[in-house]
């Protein structure tokens, strides 16, 4: 089984509302000097036949309409 | 007129959905692991938050048995009508174009709004003019339309966009105002207000019925 990595994020140029909400409170904390916060997601799990990933990304864990998704293995360099 | 209201977990509207469907016709549910799709004139996929909207909302639902024979009822031509949850289902199945993405202010918005009709050939949209005004609740957490510029442009250029929501009504940042739209060939239509729950003067506005009504003399 290869273990991945999945991460999924708003594409460019979509407003991410969660991303400007998490902005918009750093100051109030202290954190200043902080920009351009996106928010998206990331799924792991382990495939018997990773060659068939892309293809699960595309129609299921993102849509790609609005979101663009990298692929990381796990297992390199483990 | 026999209409099917679509029943996945975690649906909240089909009960409302099946009362006005029941105003123009008769109205059976449609659990989300049936496939038998027959005898059914047109499908209502109602709101509420299908398989917990786990992972993005719609994006589980378009696999169940249920909308994969809705997908085949939609292909041969029979109405579809997605309100709200159902619209985000319709669109992660690709029977829509777009997508909805989460409220531009991040709050859930619950209120009446003013729509405008856009001008979309459905057969829910029958007997509602270009420019007409209909009051219909809306209320999502995740309703606002996205599509990229030049899709956007070929669907105002198809006449695809039933409703707007009026000057000043956007409770969620769609882009071009856009609270309905359908198909190409104009059978399926989603929208974000809830239809449904304007059906009785009793709760403020009976502008609702007259989607399902119009769906019901097409069929007629």
């Amino acid at each position: 089984m290869a273990k991945v990595r999945v991460l999924i994020r708003p594409k460019g140029g979509i407003l991410d509302p969660q991303g400007k909400a998490v902005e918009r409170a750093l100051p109030a904390l202290g954190f200043e000097g902080i920009e351009r916060v996106r928010v998206g997601r990331m799924v792991e799990l382990e495939a018997e036949d990773p060659e068939r990933l892309p293809e699960l990304c595309e129609k299921l864990l993102a849509n790609p309409l609005i979101e663009d998704f990298e692929i990381e293995n796990l297992d390199d360099g483990a | 007129m026999l209409w099917g209201v679509v029943q996945f977990p975690g649906s909240c509207d089909e009960r409302d959905a099946l009362h006005a469907c029941g105003q123009a016709g008769e109205a059976r549910l449609l659990w989300h692991e049936e496939r038998d799709l027959g005898g059914l004139d047109a499908v209502v996929v109602p709101g509420g938050f299908s398989y917990g909207d786990y992972l993005r909302a719609g994006a589980i639902a378009r696999f169940s048995p249920a909308m994969e024979a809705v997908a085949d009822f939609a292909a041969a031509g029979g109405p579809v009508l997605g309100i709200c949850n159902g619209f985000q289902v319709l669109c992660e199945a690709g029977l829509l174009p777009g997508a909805l993405l989460l409220n531009e202010e991040l709050r859930f918005v619950c209120r009446q709004a003013e729509l405008v009709a856009a001008g979309a050939e459905s057969p829910f949209t029958a007997g509602i003019e270009p420019g007409e005004r209909l009051s219909i609740p809306v209320k999502h957490g995740e309703g606002r339309y996205f599509a990229p510029p030049e899709m956007l442009d070929r669907i105002e250029a198809n006449d695809q966009v039933a409703f707007r929501y009026a000057p000043g009504h956007n409770p969620n940042g769609s882009a071009r105002d856009i609270a309905g739209v359908v198909n190409e060939a104009g059978n399926v239509l989603g929208l974000m207000p809830h239809p449904e729950h304007a059906v009785e003067a009793l709760t403020g506005s009976v502008d609702g019925l007259r989607l399902f009504e119009g769906a019901s003399r097409v069929a007629a």
